[in-house]
């Protein structure tokens, strides 16, 4: 496995499984508390700063693993980053509308973030899992 | 296969001498990847032969291109 695929393995992994916990934390206080009272600030910032870490972290990691192949990437890599970038792109651009709406109908702004995270993730896990299936498949 | 009729040479090796890495030989050589104009050129220079000994192309059932 090259040093983009695993890092774009690191990358989904994590875009998938830290939203998860946000999305499980602020959720799961809607049966007893109304949007506006919900503090999501907190959670989602958090998760964000814990996502730029663990990435951080899991690129350090990899690359003391495999030192020959930190930092490679060839042109295979970069047509694979560019597909992968675009899908994301069109799956960003149709996710967005949503907060858009909610702006629009002034609703709380526990859902009009959150839905813009979810944005954000939704792009990123498709735009991840194209780019696995390019390295796995064939572009 | 062209490497090993130029000194066994392995996939690494290849890789490291047109700037690609092992896994991309890998790909080309399983047909999962196909290179650029450039790239395919630089492959036939390692071996010094020309494209078509390198890289071919399926033709149709109906036998054209």
């Amino acid at each position: 496995m090259s040093f983009e695929e695993k890092s774009t393995w690191i990358y989904a992994v994590i875009a998938v499984t830290l939203p998860v916990a946000y999305f499980a934390t602020v959720l799961g206080q809607l049966p007893h508390t109304a949007a506006a009272d919900i503090e999501f600030q907190v959670p989602l910032v958090a998760a964000i700063v814990a996502a730029i870490v663990l990435t951080i972290v899991a690129h350090i990691g990899i690359a003391i693993a495999a030192p020959d192949d930190a930092g490679k990437r060839d042109q295979r890599d970069k047509d694979i980053n560019r597909y992968g970038e675009y899908v994301g792109g069109i799956v960003l651009g149709a996710a967005v509308v949503v907060p858009l709406i909610l702006a629009l109908a002034e609703a709380d702004a526990f859902w009009i973030a959150s839905t813009i995270y979810l944005a954000f993730v939704l792009s990123a896990v498709s735009g991840s899992v194209v780019k696995i299936v390019a390295y796995r498949r064939g572009l | 296969m062209l490497r090993f009729t130029h000194g066994e040479m392995t996939q690494a090796e290849l890789g490291d001498q047109i700037g690609v890495t092992r896994q991309t030989i890998i790909a080309i050589e399983q047909g999962r990847y196909s290179p650029s104009l450039e790239m395919a050129f630089q492959i036939a220079r390692v071996f010094n032969v020309g494209l078509d000994a390198v890289f071919g192309y399926p033709d149709t059932p109906d036998g054209s291109p």
